[in-house]
């Protein structure tokens, strides 16, 4: 391998002259952009992996138990679900916005809109937490107190509530922590680091929340709706 | 059988004025560094203390099997004896050895980047390795775990008295490390290649990484989830692996096999990539098949995802998902064949030095044969039922893991050291420890195919008399195996001061790291370097190294 001594365009000579945001391993913006582009998909992979493993698990027993799952379901509140799926569709609808308005650098608006995403996913984890003190309240905590009189194998319909903590359990731990990135960006953005050449930690926070809908929108169906509709 | 060493050229080189390594010198730069060189060297030192660990460990074991009897260890610390050392060195050495210590420091150096994409992400990694690490060792500490590596349920969720969770959590956190590193040179190597350094001018090496980040990124999150599906099962008893509790598992045998089977080639793949660069370098030849070298890493990757039920044969599972998988693994044989046979055809008719790199690679493709063809045989579905869970497993594995995998890290430290350190090793001793590791390693394993044949089972501390002479002969060859891996870290440290100077390239070897000086300066590459040949072009190397003063020069320009 012979090395040219001709010097290609964006040497490391011109380091100086580079914006602040532009990292030195980049030769430019738009190869820093599509790195991180491409990583924030490749990190959208593991979690798909990730999950993979519960939707595996989910899937074998559900189909080895199913009247378990169906009766565990039904104790399930799916009004405050099917409240929940909304909130965080709606999120995502004003995370996108927040993406646009970054792309034409209008910063009033992307604080406006990651507030707006920041209060959604404040209110799913609100929720959340109602529905879980529910389950608190009528002894339906898998291993620590489970108590069950309802049809049904009470060691197979715990199984079921066991998915369904890890399960939305794993899913709100990403809300949580799409709150504290949500919370960063703020920040960031009241300093002014971003611009139209450079937002892509908006971006690509916009791509993990999107995914963090997309699990919830699977999760919904499969732990609320085994059997059809109830209450 | 001439060797590269040329002492008239090599007396004249002089250590480059500025390198990364003087660039600054507090251990805070050395802690929050960016480098890529130095998160390298930050990994291969604390892979070298977990190699210590786990060596530890492996002497227990073979100092109790070398009588019949109970003396050393009970059956207690037997079993966490040889869980710990399969632990540390599967999950502490072996998944981050080449990958993390080469993979950090050489990768970017072959595509000519300044870094790896993402400096931050990677200096995380390294601290999640430690961070999981420090789990392991306080696993250790507080009395170990007893489940064996593979953490079979329902034993490690239900029955175990050993720190299970710890164990765990230690795996958990340091397969995090492994899916950042695998994303990071993902990314690196699709966004930073130098102009020029199109997907098949790329070294072989660049092609292991690649593959084997693809395992990382793919495989490693699903043993996460196992992990922590088995860390609530355990603390909170939901019984999702408990059949008494409803649960299978044969569940908790696939999930953890989905990964950990392609972590096996998470831990070879790096190895066949060092080897095809040292193959060049010491034949002074293009790599034969230099494509099917590439694609066989790709497709050993991809394959690799559909072999795992090969551990479950007598796990009750179905025998037709098991001829499929039988025969899945089988063809795993045939692209790691065609890397064999190519090194062969490559060293076939070239100029062979024999120097330590060149002498552990060979040794490596030996014994890769013998792990890889008696993977084979226990791919067998009827000869599996008599050889599963016998020494013949261990030896096979240890073959392909020590006799591969820790062969070829060794080839890549040997024929790297004066690129990243500025200093030649001795060579007299560096062969003799090659040499005399090849003999202990030999020693150590083959008679564990025999004794394994013969029927006695792994994870037991005693065994029946007449099995004795093998287990004393695998118990002698390991004091060996011990002893000449202590000459390596020896005369290594010793060259750290005395060493020659080695010149920008020693082994006058092609690629774009060997245009830089030793030890490579902070930032990379003075200017973006533009490739326009194709990889190991031996037919154009001139003989005289690149003379230090050019480089110098460019580096100061």
């Amino acid at each position: 391998m012979s090395v040219s001594t001709e010097v290609a365009p964006h040497g490391h000579g011109e380091h100086a002259e580079h914006p602040e945001y532009m990292r030195h391993q980049f030769d430019d913006m738009d190869q820093q952009n599509s790195a991180a582009s491409l990583g924030m998909w490749l990190f959208m992979m593991t979690e798909v992996m990730f999950f993979g493993g519960f939707f595996l698990g989910y899937s074998i027993y559900r189909s080895e138990y199913y009247e378990s799952f169906v009766n565990g379901s039904h104790h399930l509140a799916m009004f405050l679900g099917g409240l929940n799926t909304v909130v965080l569709i709606t999120s995502s609808v004003t995370m996108a916005f927040a993406v646009r308005a970054a792309q034409l650098g209008k910063k009033n608006h992307i604080t406006a809109f990651l507030v707006m995403t920041l209060l959604l996913a404040c209110t799913f984890m609100v929720v959340k937490f109602i529905e879980y003190k529910d389950k608190w309240d009528h002894h339906l905590i898998p291993g620590m107190d489970f108590v069950w009189t309802d049809p049904g194998d009470p060691r197979t319909v715990q199984l079921f509530y066991g998915f369904y903590f890890c399960m939305t359990g794993m899913h709100g731990l990403h809300v949580i922590i799409g709150v504290g990135l949500l919370i960063w960006l703020l920040i960031r953005v009241k300093q002014n680091k971003f611009n139209s050449e450079y937002y892509a930690p908006i971006e690509n926070f916009g791509l993990y929340w999107h995914f963090v809908d997309l699990i919830w929108i699977f999760l919904f169906p499969l732990l609320y709706l085994i059997g059809g509709l109830h209450e | 059988m001439s060797t590269l060493e040329a002492p008239e050229a090599v007396a004249e080189h002089k250590m480059p004025r500025d390198h990364f390594l003087n660039a600054t010198h507090t251990v805070k730069s050395w802690l929050l560094t960016m480098d890529h060189k130095r998160v390298g060297l930050l990994y291969l030192i604390s892979i070298t203390f977990f190699f210590l660990i786990g060596g530890t460990f492996a002497s227990m074991i073979r100092l109790e099997l070398a009588t019949p009897e109970a003396d050393l260890l009970e059956a207690d610390q037997y079993n966490t004896a040889f869980t710990m050392h399969g632990i540390v060195m599967i999950f502490f050495f072996l998944i981050p050895s080449i990958p993390a210590v080469f993979g950090n420091f050489i990768m970017p150096l072959m595509i000519g980047a300044k870094d790896v994409a993402f400096p931050k992400l990677n200096l995380a990694s390294w601290y999640l390795f430690i961070f999981g690490g420090t789990f392991g060792i306080l696993t250790t500490l507080l009395g170990g775990v007893d489940t064996g590596w593979t953490f079979y349920t329902p034993f490690s969720s239900t029955y175990s008295n050993g720190n299970v969770i710890l164990a765990a959590a230690a795996a958990f956190i340091a397969g995090f490390s492994s899916i950042l590193t695998g994303l990071n040179f993902m990314v690196t190597i699709h966004k930073m290649r130098a102009p020029g350094l199109t997907w098949f001018k790329m070294p072989l090496f660049v092609w292991g990484m690649y593959s084997t980040s693809l395992l990382m990124v793919l495989g490693t999150p699903v043993i996460a989830i196992t992990l922590v599906l088995l860390m609530v099962e355990r603390g909170l008893h939901i019984g999702i692996f408990d059949p008494s509790l409803g649960g299978d598992p044969v569940l908790f045998q696939h999930l953890f096999w989905f990964y950990s089977h392609p972590a096996v080639y998470i831990m070879i793949l790096p190895g066949m990539g060092v080897i095809s660069e040292v193959i060049g370098a010491f034949c002074r030849k293009r790599v034969f098949g230099y494509e099917f070298i590439a694609m066989s890493s790709v497709s050993i990757a991809v394959l690799g995802f559909f072999v795992w039920g090969h551990h479950l044969f007598i796990s009750g599972q179905s025998i037709y998902v098991g001829m499929v998988f039988s025969f899945i693994t089988m063809l795993v044989a045939v692209p790691s064949a065609i890397k064999v046979f190519n090194w062969m055809a490559t060293i076939y008719k070239g100029s062979v030095a024999y120097d330590a790199p060149m002498l552990y690679s060979l040794a490596f493709i030996g014994l890769f044969s013998v792990g890889g063809l008696t993977g084979v045989i226990l791919a067998l579905m009827g000869l599996d039922i008599h050889m599963h869970d016998t020494y013949f497993v261990v030896a096979h594995f240890h073959y392909v893991m020590v006799g591969g995998a820790v062969t070829a890290f060794m080839a890549a430290l040997h024929f790297w050291w004066p690129k990243i350190t500025g200093r030649i090793y001795p060579e007299l001793w560096a062969r003799l420890a090659a040499v005399l590791i090849f003999a202990g390693f030999n020693l150590t394993f083959f008679p564990q195919f025999i004794v394994g044949y013969l029927g006695m089972p792994r994870r037991y501390h005693v065994y029946p008399e007449e099995w004795q002479l093998l287990n004393v002969m695998s118990s002698a060859g390991a004091t060996i195996l011990a002893l000449s891996f202590a000459m390596p870290a020896i005369y290594l440290l010793w060259s750290l001061k005395n060493g020659k100077a080695a010149g920008p390239n020693p082994w006058r070897a092609t690629g774009l790291e060997w245009t830089l000086s030793s030890p490579p300066p902070e930032h990379n590459f003075p200017k973006t370097p533009i490739v326009e040949e194709d990889a190991y072009d031996y037919s154009k190397v001139i003989d005289n190294p690149v003379v230090e003063d050019e480089v110098e020069e460019l580096e100061h320009a």
